[in-house]
């Protein structure tokens, strides 16, 4: 396989990480690295094992095994809010909002690692919490604002929001806290072809705007093939192809676990 | 705002934002405020109208008391969605600090010659053993002691949800309860943990600065302000709470864990403030009751007592501020007033008789608190003054049952 990824200037690198649950062999020994400010993708079919690989990555789940070093640090095992504050955010399969709160709100406990305001002084509010406290607001509203959130639904509960609104607050939510690397974990699941097409050009400018590195969980080939860099195919929790897109898009092995071997639809 | 308008920008800019309670106040007329300030001020004035030595203010500090208990639960149940059945615990830990640090129990300390801090001279003639602190003293010692309590409950309890956290809380509740219930025969140090059901009676009378002598015997009143001003406080920490990133990283929590902790709130230290907060307001309402029943009885603290404020806090609309304070003073009057005197007095009976009916409604007191809940549930599941998110919650079914331990372990 392609050794290009595994270079010195990696942002993250997994280092032969396996997950097991019970007897399942959910992610099988994944070498994996992500050069700084690229844009990386997942693929694979459903089942391989691909957000089993966000979860170890961003802490929510331990590994079984192996490494995962990001900026030079080992992350291995940490908890999840350790490894966000670290600059590693993400987005959800399913979206995960938190419902009853505003979209400035969610965006707001987004920045949750990077404020200091402790027990007492949220009680007290002394001047620099309230400075905090304003500061946050605002660039709550700024960020949602570069998503491309329409101001009238800024302070609309989150529930409320349609379904384009609340991937775009929840892509904010995670930009909120300045990562380094942004997981996306299938951002364009239900969108059109116009919405997808917009992500993507979205995903383009955080990465020249703002300098982000972008890791993406993505069934859209369309999508995958228009915006990564680099791409790595799991099945069955291995990985069996790694390039770029054009590379993957002939690749053999890939198109068998895609499509079966005598040509079944998958 | 409109007013600002016809300022100068530059001048404008260099106006500092007012804060929106303060805006708010400017928008609305004086006339819709009226109700608010009329409550605020007849509960203010209300003891200037009654005698010093009155049943019913008796009644009101009490109720005023259990506010502040049931404002501690609503930050543990109401903010942080944590379903605590043992907050009675919290209670009997705050008495525990009045029973001892301000009466003769500890009556050999200082070769018997007691340790006073900050107490008046009457106190040293009438009680001259033991360990007598301020009361402002006690209430930080309560303080201490409960958080730490709180928070030490809180640790089991972190990977577990929903119901298992109840149970947990429930034992914890249970076990301190027994403790001080059968706390003469628990001795630490040749002292016992309490009298059990003799109580440890006298305790001092509450003894402020600036304030005139407190003599629960002759007046009440001030006994009345003083758990008022508590509520002032506790209701200023509880707004605050609410409105700030620790406020926010609760709601999370409630809402979806998982998504919580993925953008960076701390989940053991974030919950385990839940905890200590709510219990630390336990505490100081215990401490004040001890002091104000002039007694700690090892038979107060019973897990009935954790329903009733878990109740006061349901009733009124869980996570609702306001909601909890009413909650919690109608269901206080309702056990100290309209079960005793009305479903009990003689019409009632008699009423009760007439249809062959043989009980006293004292005798099945949890009988009606439970359908008063049963009818809340039934009609107005939200509680009486309903908060935004709540409100939500139950109508829209929203929010997330995942726990980040299941993943991780």
């Amino acid at each position: 396989m392609s050794d290009q990824a595994a270079n010195g200037s990696a942002l993250l690198a997994a280092d032969h990480i396996y997950k097991i649950f019970g007897g399942l062999v959910a992610v099988d020994g994944v070498d994996f690295s992500i050069p700084t400010k690229s844009i990386v993708s997942i693929i694979g079919p459903n089942g391989a094992g691909k957000t089993t690989f966000f979860n170890m990555l961003t802490g929510l789940y331990k590994p079984s095994g192996g490494r995962i070093i990001f900026g030079g640090q080992d992350i291995t095992g940490r908890r999840p809010d350790k490894i966000m504050a670290l600059g590693v955010a993400r987005t959800f399969q399913n979206i995960r909002l938190f419902s009853t709160m505003t979209a400035v709100e969610n965006v707001m406990v987004g920045q949750h690692a990077r404020m200091k305001a402790g027990l007492f002084g949220s009680i007290l509010r002394p001047p620099g919490v309230r400075k905090e406290e304003r500061q946050v607001r605002e660039k709550a509203r700024e960020i949602l604002d570069y998503v491309g959130l329409r101001k009238s639904e800024f302070d609309q509960i989150s529930v409320n929001l349609a379904y384009g609104d609340q991937r775009r607050v929840e892509i904010a939510r995670a930009l909120a806290s300045d990562p380094s690397l942004l997981l996306l974990d299938e951002p364009t699941a239900g969108m059109n072809p116009n919405e997808s097409a917009r992500l993507t050009e979205f995903m383009g400018k955080l990465r020249d705007e703002q300098g982000m590195t972008i890791l993406l969980i993505e069934h859209d080939m369309k999508v995958v093939m228009g915006v990564s860099e680099h791409i790595t195919v799991l099945d069955h929790g291995e990985k069996i192809a790694e390039g770029k897109p054009q590379e993957i898009r002939d690749d053999d092995r890939v198109i068998e676990a895609y499509l079966g071997t005598k040509g079944a639809t998958g | 705002m409109s007013r600002l308008r016809a300022v100068p920008s530059a001048v404008r800019q260099k106006l500092r934002p007012l804060p929106a309670a303060v805006l708010s106040l400017r928008q609305k007329r004086f006339g819709e405020y009226l109700p608010a300030v009329i409550a605020v001020v007849a509960v203010t004035l209300f003891p200037i109208f009654r005698p010093p030595l009155d049943g019913l203010m008796d009644d009101a500090i009490l109720a005023l008391a259990f506010v502040v208990m049931a404002l501690g639960l609503n930050i543990v149940v109401g903010f942080a969605g944590l379903l605590d059945l043992g907050y009675v615990a919290f209670y009997a830990f705050g008495s525990l600090m009045g029973g001892w640090l301000a009466s003769d129990h500890f009556s050999k300390i200082n070769e018997g010659k007691g340790v006073f801090v900050y107490v008046n001279d009457f106190v040293k003639e009438t009680s001259p053993q033991g360990i007598h602190l301020n009361f402002l003293l006690i209430v930080i010692a309560a303080i201490a002691i409960t958080a730490t309590a709180g928070a030490i409950i809180g640790l089991p309890t972190l990977r577990l949800r929903g119901d298992y956290i109840a149970i947990v809380t429930l034992a914890f509740g249970e076990i301190i309860g027994r403790f001080v219930a059968n706390g003469d025969s628990v001795k630490i140090g040749g002292y016992a943990l309490s009298n059990g059901r003799q109580s440890i009676s006298p305790l001092d009378q509450l003894d402020l600065p600036l304030v005139p002598e407190f003599d629960s015997a002759t007046n009440l009143r001030p006994y009345y302000w003083c758990v008022l001003a508590m509520i002032l406080v506790v209701l200023f920490v509880n707004f605050r709470l609410r409105d700030s990133r620790l406020g926010r990283a609760w709601v999370a929590l409630r809402e979806d864990e998982v998504a919580a902790v993925s953008m960076g709130v701390p989940l053991v230290r974030v919950k385990l403030m839940a905890y200590a907060v709510g219990a630390a307001f336990g505490g100081i309402a215990g401490a004040f009751l001890g002091v104000y029943v002039n007694a700690l009885n090892g038979n107060t603290f019973q897990f009935g007592v954790s329903i009733v404020i878990l109740a006061m806090v349901i009733l009124g609309g869980l996570g609702s501020i306001w909601g909890v304070v009413i909650g919690a003073v109608l269901l206080s009057f309702v056990n100290t007033r309209l079960i005793p005197d009305v479903l009990s007095g003689e019409g009632f009976q008699s009423f009760l008789g007439g249809l062959g009916l043989d009980f006293t409604f004292s005798e099945v007191a949890f009988g009606i608190f439970g359908f008063i809940l049963l009818v809340m549930m039934v009609l107005r599941p939200e509680g009486l003054l309903p908060e935004r998110r709540r409100k939500l919650e139950l109508a829209e079914g929203v929010g997330a049952e995942e726990s980040v331990f299941e993943g991780r372990s």
